[in-house]
């Protein structure tokens, strides 16, 4: 099984490598969709030229990147492409195990469950086998490095590939149960670019379900437990933080990279729904639309865990394309995150309903992006409203994709326990409606 | 999201796809064609209107009295010119000096990738002058062009003649808010694309040219001017230019404007417009006059040296001054006040052109088509493509999920016939992919990287061995090894040919879709002519019926039957052997435009659309 993943790797890097050097780099990381103002190389740049200059990089309203990035990119700038290169083959290879274990841990709870009877009788044709899990991994991996998603976030070198690697780890650590690592990850995804916080959900429910603690409000081992993941998780954000103090010696990067995240000062066209809008919106309302705005991301989890209770990895899936969606300075590269889950659930496959005309939507809206960029900026012929809807529909193309995905996992479970072949009480073939 | 979740009405709606999908098809397809049709009559139609408040309301003065000076200054001109054999640079730099504007020339030299022979060109080196004449009142931030083309083949001496007596009439005017360059660009639109690198700093093509030394801030907009004859009977403006880009409408109702003050005729596509709107023949001309629009915009071709401005952001017309049999002629005068007029309303400006259209069609100058209308007719084409991929999706998936899932229930004969075979899996689809792309990027490269190979093997000249070698890969492509699939699974099946067309005709769709956004008639003409026989061509059935219509549908054809409806349009209808050179013409045109200034037309038929459409050829011989 390594060996493909090595050659995947190979190509992946080649790929990269040649992207390097060609003309097409300097294109690929102009693109708004693929460097936000968040993360875009030029900035990073900027900032460690300040540093240089013994001028905090914070000043000025460039730089928006974390303390930790800029003193990493400070020894490695010589090697940037190297690094971004290693980064993206880390990630893979990070889900790859993951998912290795992962699916280890569903095969095993479908068994427990088979000898418990809890499935319907004539479900034979939904149970997975180990034949079909087999090449999950692998292309869980592939789906990741191959993403012209990921290859072109990697060649802009937008630092979106770091914070993907961080969830990667922490994704891992999680599945392999290691409380600690999965907290000191998290925390660092979150010190990173702050939405990870919804992860922590996910996160804790999959640890939870590990140690076999049941979820109940009144039980004292789930609170212990809670308290103690939770208490290691702040603990190493506030270490984090301090380290970054001491590194720059002022608090100068809170306002800077969370503040600018939060606020939503930097209104450059990405694909994300928030730029339109608050161009457009007079400037008193705007403290109001962006609590609203941001509250998207956060508003779900509560009742996503209580939904996906059992299922604390397909939550994690779904909040990660949640946080890609509504964040407030999405790139390409946050939606190569979440897409490269899509292969672990390709049991789901036959319950998706729009997956044709979405799949469609989604290629397409991204090649008209840089068509009607082209036509907005350079030629100058198109305006905004133009860009705003296919940012529009890519999104709203998202969230119909994570819904029909989330509503075949429901659908399966529901066959898994009340059969395949339903029955009205009058005796004709019964369907599962979605109201 | 009802309609999308509830399995009741979706069945109803997947029903409905696949037993009405050739009757939907055909009714898209002609309400597509109705609607382009139906665009140059009048419900179809606005009237155009001013949109810029600066250039609304206040008609000016024109006080331009010297059309006699511009007639000795042409002769004069016309001497010089004829003395030096090119451009007289010395003569016009001393006559601009005179006249009181700041002059500079700007040598460029650029060689071709392969001799233009319609031309006659090949190492092209000329010279462009041009002054300014700075506003007294400005800090020389903005400024208006008059561009002249002056070459060697072309009489344009009157132009530059009465340029230059509105440059001496301008100088005497105090309300210049902006700086007016008049220009006179060597080699057509070689030294144009020369001049405006230069000017905006940048090197987009390889043209080789010295810096600038003077320049006179941002151009706001540029007005090109075309003159052959003492005497003119009308105008005609040209509006479309480089990749079918157009200027604001605001410029070309400005130019009607002024022509209707004037008392000038003007005509668009060199068609006079018609007073009466409600009778068929009325309806005949305005069509006429759109499809010549539609072609000469699907070329990409710059129509005039406006062409190349329009990628700077630059709103810009060409103006051709008429010399035809009609009985009243304009004399300088007239002409010259026209073009006052003009300027001193563009000199109000207060922004940029924006207020108006930027994409429209013109079927006449009075009124016009906006984006909004007329997109629906590509649209209907496009939505051809979609309809037949759901409907092969929808056959696909049903063998896939084979009978227990029943969602969609169609033809249950072919779903069981093709469930039987083995799934050849997406790894059949690779080859053809592969191999129609390498082919599409021989057809880029080829011509002019073994132009020299070419000529020493056979007696043809460069330009000659550039374009047949462009139709000898084209019609190679055609005989391909077109069922690798076969070495991969042993033999071809039903899923195999459905998979494949199923990415061809989303391939296309995608394509066309993009491209008429771009360039609205480009994208029109390939999906007027290619989506029909794109959506019904399989491997079984009347396979050389299929092939026939699959090569009648081929860009090259298009091309070909292009050429012969703009004779046909332009009442100068010719003879095959005259239609053949002039498609071989337009091949060697369609290179050089890429090549000298970027147009996309040929590497967007290359590199796309002929892979696409030798996909289809593909799915016609899939065994």
């Amino acid at each position: 099984m390594a060996a493909p993943l090595v050659l995947g790797i190979v190509v992946a890097v080649t790929v990269r490598a040649v992207l390097y050097r060609s003309s097409l780099a300097g294109f690929i990381s102009e693109r708004v969709e693929v460097a936000s103002p968040l993360n875009a190389w030029k900035r990073v740049v900027e900032g460690l030229a300040l540093l240089d200059l013994g001028v905090s990089p914070y000043s000025g309203d460039v730089f928006h990147e974390t303390p930790l990035i800029i003193y990493l990119f400070h020894f490695l700038i010589e090697y940037s492409e190297l690094v971004f290169m290693i980064t993206d083959v880390l990630t893979a290879v990070a889900l790859y195990l993951a998912v290795q274990d992962f699916n280890k841990v569903v095969f095993k709870k479908q068994k427990l469950l088979m000898e418990l009877d809890r499935y319907a009788s004539d479900v034979a044709e939904l149970i997975r086998t180990p034949m079909e899990m087999h090449y999950i991994p692998l292309k869980v991996a592939l789906f990741y490095l191959l993403n012209p998603y990921t290859v072109m976030s990697c060649v802009a070198k937008s630092t979106c590939a770091i914070n993907n690697t961080v969830i990667a780890f922490f994704i891992l650590a999680t599945i392999k149960g290691s409380t600690l690592l999965s907290a000191i990850f998290l925390a660092l995804a979150t010190y990173q670019s702050l939405y990870p916080l919804t992860l922590f959900a996910p996160a804790l429910l999959y640890l939870l379900q590990r140690e076999f603690i049941p979820v109940k409000l009144k039980s004292k081992g789930f609170w212990l437990y809670t308290t103690q993941y939770a208490a290691l998780y702040l603990c190493s954000l506030v270490v984090i933080v301090c380290l970054s103090f001491f590194l720059l010696n002022s608090w100068d990067f809170i306002p800077s990279v969370y503040g600018f995240i939060l606020s939503v000062p930097d209104l450059t066209p990405n694909i994300g729904l928030f730029w339109y809008f608050f161009a457009e919106m007079f400037e008193h309302f705007s403290l109001f639309f962006v609590c609203v705005f941001q509250i998207n991301v956060f508003f779900y989890t509560i009742p996503l865990a209580v939904k996906l209770k059992e299922h604390p990895i397909f939550f994690l899936f779904v909040q990660l394309a949640i946080i890609s969606i509504f964040k407030s300075y999405p790139t390409v590269g946050d939606v190569a995150l979440y897409m490269a889950f899509l292969p672990l659930w390709s049991h789901l496959y036959r319950f998706l309903r729009n997956i044709f005309i979405l799949s469609c939507v989604l290629i397409v809206c991204s090649l008209l992006f840089p068509v009607l960029w082209h036509l907005w900026i350079y030629a100058g012929s198109a305006n905004s409203n133009f860009y705003y809807a296919i940012t529009l529909t890519f999104n709203v193309g998202q969230i119909l994709l994570i819904s029909d995905y989330f509503y075949a996992f429901l659908r399966r479970e529901y066959y898994l326990t009340h059969g395949l072949y339903l029955t009205r009480k009058d005796g004709t073939e019964a369907m599962l409606v979605l109201k | 999201m009802g309609l999308l979740s509830d399995p009741y009405r979706r069945r109803a709606l997947s029903r409905l796809i696949l037993r009405l999908n050739t009757p939907l098809c055909i009714l898209s397809y002609l309400a597509g064609l109705g609607w382009f049709l139906g665009l140059a009559s009048p419900p179809f139609t606005l009237r155009s209107y001013m949109s810029e408040n600066a250039m609304g309301s206040t008609m000016v003065e024109e006080q331009f009295v010297f059309g006699e000076r511009a007639l000795s200054y042409a002769r004069e001109f016309a001497g010089h010119k004829k003395k030096v054999g090119g451009i007289p640079v010395a003569w016009l730099e001393k006559t601009m000096w005179n006249l009181g504007l700041e002059v500079y020339k700007q040598p460029f030299s650029r060689t071709l990738p392969f001799p233009d022979e319609m031309r006659e060109r090949y190492m092209v080196k000329g010279t462009n002058v041009y002054g300014i004449l700075r506003a007294p009142r400005a800090a020389s931030t903005e400024s208006l062009v008059l561009s002249v083309p002056c070459s060697t083949g072309q009489p344009n001496s009157q132009a530059v003649g009465l340029m230059l007596a509105l440059a001496s009439c301008f100088r005497g005017q105090i309300y210049w808010a902006k700086d007016i360059i008049f220009l006179v660009n060597e080699h057509d639109l070689i030294g144009m694309e020369a001049w405006l690198e230069a000017y905006h700093d940048v090197n987009v093509t390889e043209v080789l040219s010295s810096g600038m030394q003077g320049r006179a801030g941002a151009i706001q907009a540029a007005v090109s001017l075309e003159l052959s004859s003492d005497v003119i009977t009308s105008f005609d403006v040209a509006v479309e230019g480089l990749n079918g880009q157009l200027p604001n409408l605001d410029l070309v109702n400005l130019f009607y404007a002024f022509c209707q003050k004037n008392g000038l005729l003007c005509t668009i596509q060199g068609k006079l417009q018609r007073t009466d709107w409600d009778t068929l023949p009325a309806y005949v001309h305005s069509l006429q006059t759109l499809l010549l629009m539609v072609l000469k915009q699907g070329s990409g071709r710059p129509q005039g040296d406006h062409g190349l401005f329009l990628r700077y952001h630059i709103e810009a017309i060409t103006v051709r001054g008429i010399n035809s049999f009609r009985q009243y002629k304009y004399d300088m005068g007239t002409v010259g006040k026209t073009l006052e007029g003009i300027f001193r309303k563009l000199n109000n400006l207060l922004e940029r052109l924006h207020q108006s259209y930027f994409f429209f069609l013109l079927p006449s100058l009075a009124r016009f088509v906006s984006i909004g209308v007329y997109m629906p007719a590509c649209g209907f084409l496009i939505l051809i493509l979609v309809l037949k991929a759901l409907d092969l999706w929808m056959k696909l998936s049903k063998c896939d999920a084979g009978p227990e899932e029943q969602l969609c229930d169609g033809d249950r004969g072919a779903g069981h016939a093709a469930a039987e075979e083995s799934r050849p899996g997406l790894l059949t689809l690779v080859p053809p992919l592969l191999i129609c792309h390498a082919t599409g990027l021989t057809l880029y490269f080829l011509p002019v990287l073994g132009q020299h190979v070419a000529t020493q093997h056979f007696p043809v000249s460069e330009s000659e061995a550039v374009v047949l070698t462009v139709i000898a890969i084209y019609v190679a492509g055609l005989a391909l090894p077109h069922n690798t699939h076969r070495v991969l699974t042993g033999c071809g099946s039903e899923r195999g040919w459905m998979s494949l067309k199923l990415l061809s005709l989303l391939y296309l769709a995608m394509l066309l879709g993009c491209i008429a956004l771009i360039n609205f008639s480009l994208g029109f003409l390939l999906a007027i002519t290619m989506v029909p026989v794109a959506a019904i061509v399989q491997p079984r059935g009347p396979k050389y019926l299929y092939a026939v219509l699959l090569v009648l549908v081929t860009p090259a054809v298009t091309l070909l039957l292009s050429i012969v409806l703009y004779q046909e349009l332009i009442e100068y209808p010719i003879s095959a052997l005259e239609c053949w050179q002039l498609f071989l013409q337009a091949v060697s045109e369609g290179l050089l435009d890429h090549y000298l200034y970027g147009s996309i037309v040929f590497p967007f038929i290359a590199l796309f659309v002929y892979p696409c459409w030798l996909l289809l050829w593909n799915v016609l011989f899939w065994k």
